[in-house]
């Protein structure tokens, strides 16, 4: 077998192809206009279109469309490639919307793995005060890479549950458009190659990149800018796909209201990744054409007449938080459907106000629009809007609390089990409660004057986005593993990674809060001893490591339970989703016959009670 | 008795195919408009940094252009429907020519565009704003470079419908290609509807001294 013959490796060749290509196009127009030929900041810019688009023709993610063009009709290929091994799959473009769904999980596990190294880098040289390796510049990289890599991950890692779940869950063949499917997976891997290529240049203002700092700083910021720019796209064209597979794909007697819940958390998810992600692509945009072109809509801009005929520092924030703030949404809403999706199973007992659970995941997703102000409380807005966004900020915890109290609901006198996933699932809830319970002291401008840029926001933003995400996305990884790899996972090696992962974290997070408390200010390489936060900050270093630790036991424990792990059995957790009533693993396509929905999904220990009807599997 | 069976197995597939078509539509449709509405958001984070930046300024701008350009590219909406209603009548001729006379609509748009508002060709009209001089140089280069992107993208999409079609591709019953792109002409046209007052007419002009 030829490595030419993985679309990986010839999408890499495409990428450093286009990235000459489009280097070399920036250069001639330059002198075509009478200009030096090299100018960095086009000519990257001309590089990183090309390199994506070229990486895109290479990886073989548009050739169906090309076809399209010229009316050339192209069927459907199921199955692994013809002649080659069946892992090939995975490294090049495939439709099946399980693929796909494992390769988004794959890559956003591994960038998680690396944005959190960048993390255990820059602890290490926290740990004490002085500065010990790591210089202030490299340290602002290391710091601005671990969060747009973290958050790169995540997006991936939502990316990758509602790929593989959502179809199934539904009951669906695949995806709406599984080519515009594939395109949204791979569009993220130049944009990763693109991320990575920015740390060679460097980049210096924390993930937000406000101008006019991001304006001013070295040409590794429209690396990220426009590697930003393509995980949107993915964004975009993702949630596009899966609403419409949502609208149009349910099973007979499958109405909304008897979806699986993490549907709706998906459902809401995709609205705010459709619309908002819109504002910081836009964003993005403009910084790297003030950048590169000079136009000036950040940059204030004086005339001989002192006014200001230039733009304004402020307008970007706007942009910006009017997505990221909705966005951390993104992160934490499909988590929250894993929690509300895993605990009746592991209780026995319906899932406590279904119907509230599911609006309470819209509510949030519409009310995060109106929120984006409160990040910029310090920023010399009108102060009249402080008011405004704090009520509507603060309005937020309604309809989590509303999640709280009906996963309380499911729980209270439950015949409670607690194998790996169920563990991962009620930490996510007790980290998520911290997050919660210092989010409304955050949301207040009176206490956000004091806390803000501290490390009180590192250790809530920490909480929320662990407890929202990161615990239920392991949780979902040890819940769906039997039904992916037809293999159990070591349960006893899943309950270590949790004892350690557990508290390991409730510390880091208090103690970064404690830390913000103390003075210490968030994304700054050294710290004055006098503070008092050095044992602070050992203790957050440590936390930091031993939950590195643990995630590397969860990796040993996935790699060698696809070897040897007990055979899984269709549906080990007797769970009544439609995807645990077939084979696992799950086969090519996916159900024999059409399902029907006869009941409701989380009937459990109700006698008689159906939810899924399957022909040939039977009701039990 | 053998004829007759393939004659219903042929029946049967036919109502198949013609069922997954019908579902697909369903789907391409939902799916465009899904994009539009994110598009949306795009348009109107345009629109927020030109309100944001200018208030109620705006810059001195040609109006006669302003009203060619945003006339012509009304009209090509005109032709545009013209040219779906010919194919969902099985007119191929006539089809060809309004779709054609589309595109040529938005060629002169996007000429006026890049000679007239831009100024790019020096030698036919001096325009007087650059992308880098002041914030309102740069919100117009902004708002009708990333409504010209889209017209060029438009433009395109109408040769590839305007290829197929000659090749013989859609029918009256489908022609999902000739629906799409239509509808995302539109969509362009309804998008400068918006633009156009907020550059051309909202506000007071004032003229800078740099």
């Amino acid at each position: 077998m030829q490595l030419t013959s993985l679309g990986l490796v010839r999408g890499i060749i495409g990428y450093f192809v286009g990235l000459v290509v489009g280097m070399a196009v920036v250069m001639i127009s330059r002198l075509a206009l009478g200009m030096s030929a090299w100018d960095q900041e086009a000519g990257w810019v001309g590089g990183i279109i090309f390199a994506t688009i070229g990486f895109m023709l290479a990886v073989g993610s548009m050739t169906d469309w090309l076809k399209w063009t010229r009316g050339v009709e192209t069927p459907f290929h199921h199955g692994p490639p013809v002649g080659k091994p069946a892992w090939t799959r995975y490294f090049s473009v495939d439709y099946n919307h399980k693929v796909i769904g494992i390769q988004y999980g794959v890559t956003g596990f591994l960038l998680l793995l690396i944005g959190g190294s960048f993390a255990l880098v820059f602890r290490a040289e926290l740990a004490d005060s002085g500065i010990s390796f790591l210089q202030p510049g490299t340290y602002n990289t290391f710091l601005s890479m671990h969060a747009w890599v973290a958050l790169a991950s995540i997006l991936l890692g939502v990316g990758g549950m509602a790929n593989y779940l959502v179809p199934l869950m539904i009951g669906a063949e695949d995806m709406a458009f599984p080519r515009l499917n594939a395109f949204a997976y791979w569009i993220n891997v130049p944009a990763i190659i693109t991320l990575m290529i920015s740390m060679l240049f460097g980049w210096d203002s924390g993930w937000t990149a406000y101008p006019p700092l991001s304006l001013r700083g070295p040409v590794g910021y429209q690396m990220v800018f426009w590697a930003i720019f393509s995980i949107g796209l993915s964004s975009i064209l993702g949630s596009l796909n899966l609403i419409v597979t949502m609208l149009t794909m349910r099973p007979k007697g499958m109405t909304l209201f008897r979806m699986p819940i993490f549907c709706w958390a998906i459902l809401a998810t995709s609205i705010i990744q459709l619309t908002a992600t819109q504002l910081i692509g836009l964003a993005f945009l403009m910084l790297s054409f003030e950048r590169t072109l000079g136009m000036p809509f950040f940059n204030p801009l004086y005339n001989a007449l002192g006014e200001n005929i230039g733009g304004q520092p402020l307008l970007f924030q706007h942009l910006f938080w009017f997505y990221s703030h909705p966005a951390v949404y993104v992160f934490v809403l499909p988590g929250l459907g894993i929690i509300s999706e895993l605990l009746p199973v592991f209780a026995r007992k319906p899932l406590f106000g279904y119907r509230w659970i599911a609006l309470s995941s819209l509510a949030i997703a519409l009310v995060g629009f109106l929120v984006w102000g409160h990040h910029m409380f310090t920023s010399g807005y009108g102060e009249y809007l402080r008011v405004v966004f704090m009520i509507s900020t603060l309005l937020v915890a309604v309809p989590t609390g509303v999640k709280f109290f009906s996963w309380l609901g499911t729980l209270w006198g439950g015949r409670l089990t607690f194998p790996t996933p169920m563990l991962f699932t009620l930490g996510a809830i007790s980290v998520f409660l911290i997050g919660g319970l210092s989010g409304p002291i955050l949301a207040t401008a009176a206490t956000d004057l004091f806390l803000h840029d501290s490390y009180f926001v590192v250790g809530h933003f920490h909480a929320t986005i662990f407890g929202g995400f990161v615990f239920p996305f392991f949780a979902a990884i040890y819940y769906w593993y039997p039904k992916i790899t037809g293999r159990m996972y070591n349960e006893m090696l899943g309950k270590i990674h949790f004892w350690l992962m557990t508290p390991g974290f409730w510390v880091m997070s208090l103690a970064q809060m404690t830390a913000g408390t103390m003075g210490m200010r968030r994304r700054i390489a050294d710290y004055d001893p006098a503070l008092g936060v050095e044992p602070v900050h050992m203790l957050i270093t440590i936390a930091g490591f031993v939950i590195a630790f643990s995630i590397l036991l969860m990796i040993y424990n996935l790699f060698t339970s696809a070897e040897v792990g007990a055979l899984a059995g269709n549906n080990p957790w007797r769970s009544r989703s439609p995807e645990w009533q077939i084979p696992s693993p799950v086969p090519e396509h996916s159900y024999a016959q059409p399902i029907a929905v006869v009941g409701e999904p989380y009937d459990y220990g109700l006698a008689g009670s159906t939810y899924v009807a399957m022909a040939g599997a039977g009701d039990d | 008795m053998t004829a007759i069976t393939t004659g219903v197995h042929a029946v049967a597939a036919h109502h198949e195919a013609h069922d997954d078509y019908a579902v697909q539509l369903r789907r391409n449709r939902l799916g465009l408009w899904l994009f539009f509405i994110s598009e949306a958001f795009l348009f109107g984070g345009l629109l927020a940094t030109r309100f944001y930046l200018w208030g109620d300024t705006r810059p001195e701008l040609d109006q006669a252009i302003g009203l060619i350009v945003t006339s012509v590219l009304l009209l090509s909406s005109v032709s545009m429907r013209l040219a779906e209603t010919a194919m969902e009548k099985g007119n191929r001729q006539l089809f060809s020519i309004f779709i054609l006379l589309t595109a040529f609509l938005g060629l002169v748009f996007l000429g006026g565009v890049v000679i007239f508002e831009w100024g790019l060709i020096p030698a036919l009209y001096q325009g007087h704003l650059t992308p880098w001089g002041d914030k309102y140089g740069a919100v117009v280069f902004a708002m009708t470079g990333m409504h010209a992107l889209h017209v060029v993208s438009g433009i395109v999409f109408i040769f590839i419908v305007w290829n197929l079609a000659r090749k013989g591709h859609f029918s009256p019953q489908r022609h999902w290609g000739v629906e799409s792109c239509a509808i995302y002409w539109h969509y362009v046209d309804v998008v400068w509807i918006f633009f156009y007052p907020a550059l051309y007419l909202i506000g007071n002009a004032v003229h800078l001294s740099h």
